[in-house]
């Protein structure tokens, strides 16, 4: 069974910033994998690699079998035409920290807008695909909503609906609850568990580690820009190995 | 799930007055600030000085060498009317053209390639570096230096034959409003979250759909403001255009003007047709903004028409409550 990612010696500099140090690791498919680490520490960069937001310098990175933004002819990498990323993406949906929905669309809308646009969908299809998708995180009554009348918690389930909607292989989730009001983390999380159980592959940046527990089948600790430490998050999170986990986790914990 | 837009459980309300709750209410009032008001002595004064001031202004010109008949006498006149549609024709075309070509200037200079980026930098610096009466000026004796325009098999003729009044003030006009519309345009496209952009590439959309459908009609937002000024400011910079021969607003009551003697009334007239224009132009422009703030607003402003309604049919009954 190929792997849905798969990481070797993924390297990635800002500028003078040596960013990621070669990152290795490998996502199952059907797995929740989070990914913890200290701010800084590289975790974000590597998600927006994945799906090719960001150009990694050094390494391979394959997502279900295929090289994420470059095709290897022989021993030559050619860099993908902006369709190519752009068909690339499509399979791989996104969640944001900071939402991004739409502002100018009311929800219903965001949901639909890259099923019409990118897969060419009618819109009666797509709407009805997105009435089912805002009914199954719970906002089915707010879809004629604009992004500006919906509170933090609903923003981040329209969006996790606008990401379902071009039925991706796979989810990245980029501190999904970090912009939230405390109050407002558990609701998002109802629907990330929910869609765990619904055997969608996910790579969840995070600090709830009481989610990550619970819901994690692999949990990896970054620092720094490398691998500190991996496993399952049960044994990683009540026991970890190295110093610099257990420093970390002494905080958030 | 018939209504999407009816408000959420948390907004239930009574629908109508419930006796017992007001009668709570009403039971113990509580006793009304009776305060006597700050009193602004220098309001009167600056008000008077103004108003008096205005009444100079009336009585002089009241008492003024004015032929006030002149001014309903020619504010119809078919040379004046024709002028008044010859002045929108060249707001509405030179505008069309400086936007258009604003929109593409602005993308040329936020593109990587920086040769169309150098372009467009070189375009907005020659043609905002210059007065827009010179530039006029430039395009209208053109062909003093090209004879012919020669455009290969599509199209040859004599540059005097092309370039006529209409077409030197709409190139002259157009071309330089393109300069500050792609300055507008770039401010306008800069200003989305860069969020955006991750969002739309993250669902598969390309670089132009994201343009197209996600960052250019936030950008409205802030585009359209300006470009309202820049609009109106079209109808007057036009006026311009008379040195050259186009037969607008103020080309025509100059000409009137040489056979009647009464340039002042010419000029009253004219004022007249640029105040009008530039009034209702003001107006589209308030209800455009109002559709372009849409999402980014929580509760859109009631339009003028909205506001007389609600002021008419439930204003008396509003008062006290609000």
């Amino acid at each position: 069974m190929t792997a849905m990612v798969r990481a070797e010696g993924v390297h990635k500099s800002f500028g003078p910033t040596h960013v990621l140090k070669g990152i290795d690791l490998e996502v199952a498919p059907r797995e929740v994998f989070c990914l913890v680490g200290p701010s800084g520490s590289g975790k974000s960069t590597f998600l927006r690699c994945i799906n090719h937001l960001e150009k990694i310098n050094a390494g391979r990175l394959y997502v279900d079998g295929h090289l994420v933004g470059y095709r290897q002819q022989g021993n030559k990498l050619y860099e993908l035409k902006d369709k190519e990323v752009a068909a690339q993406r499509k399979d791989i949906g996104m969640v944001f920290q900071r939402f991004n929905l739409f502002p100018h669309m009311t929800a219903l809308e965001n949901v639909m807008e890259a099923p019409v646009q990118v897969k060419r969908e009618s819109k009666a299809t797509a709407r009805e695909r997105a009435m089912r998708l805002l009914d199954r995180v719970g906002l089915a009554d707010k879809a004629a909503g604009y992004p500006t009348q919906l509170s933090g918690g609903q923003q981040q389930r329209v969006a996790i609906a606008r990401a379902l909607a071009m039925e991706p292989k796979l989810m990245l989730f980029d501190e999904p609850t970090s912009a939230l009001d405390p109050e407002l983390v558990g609701e998002v999380l109802d629907v990330m568990r929910d869609l765990a159980q619904s055997g969608m592959t996910m790579i969840v940046v995070t600090h709830e580690m009481g989610f990550a527990r619970e819901v994690g089948d692999a949990l990896v600790f970054m620092d720094d820009g490398v691998v500190v430490e991996s496993g399952h998050p049960r044994e990683v999170l009540t026991n970890p190995q190295h110093q610099r986990t257990k420093a970390f986790l002494s905080k958030v914990l | 799930m018939t209504d999407p837009t009816s408000p959420g459980p948390a907004d239930k309300q009574p629908a109508g007055p419930v006796p017992s709750k007001t009668g709570a209410a009403t039971a113990v009032p509580p006793e009304a600030i009776r305060a006597i008001p700050v009193r602004h002595p220098w309001r009167w004064v600056s008000a008077a000085v103004v108003l008096a001031l205005l009444g100079l202004l009336v009585y002089a010109f009241a008492n003024a060498k004015i032929e006030w008949g002149d001014v309903p006498e020619y504010l119809f006149s078919d040379r004046v009317v024709e002028a008044a549609g010859n002045t929108l024709l060249i707001t509405v075309l030179a505008m069309l053209l400086g936007v258009v070509l604003g929109i593409v200037l602005a993308i040329m200079r936020l593109s990587d390639n920086p040769v169309t980026s150098a372009f467009a930098n070189l375009y907005i610096w020659f043609f905002r570096g210059t007065p827009v009466l010179l530039q006029l000026l430039l395009w209208y004796n053109l062909g003093l230096v090209f004879q012919t325009l020669n455009l290969g098999p599509f199209y040859k003729n004599e540059m005097t034959d092309v370039m006529t009044p209409f077409v030197a003030a709409l190139l002259g006009l157009g071309l330089n409003e393109a300069a500050y519309m792609a300055e507008i345009v770039r401010a306008g496209i800069q200003s989305v979250d860069e969020g955006q952009t991750e969002a739309s590439h993250a669902l598969g959309m390309s670089r132009g759909k994201t343009m197209r459908r996600i960052v250019l009609p936030q950008a409205m937002r802030v585009i359209v403001p300006p470009t309202g000024n820049e609009f109106i400011n079209m109808l007057k910079t036009s006026s311009l255009a008379m040195v050259i021969q186009y037969t607008e607003l103020t080309f025509v009551a100059n000409e009137i003007s040489a056979t009647n003697l009464n340039p002042m009334e010419m000029y009253i007239v004219v004022a007249i047709w640029y105040l009008a224009m530039t009034s209702v132009f003001s107006v589209i422009q308030y209800y455009i903004e109002r559709h372009y703030a849409k999402g980014s607003v929580r509760q859109l402003p009631l339009t003028p028409m909205q506001k007389l309604r609600r002021n008419i049919f439930s204003g008396p009954r509003m008062k006290g409550t609000r």
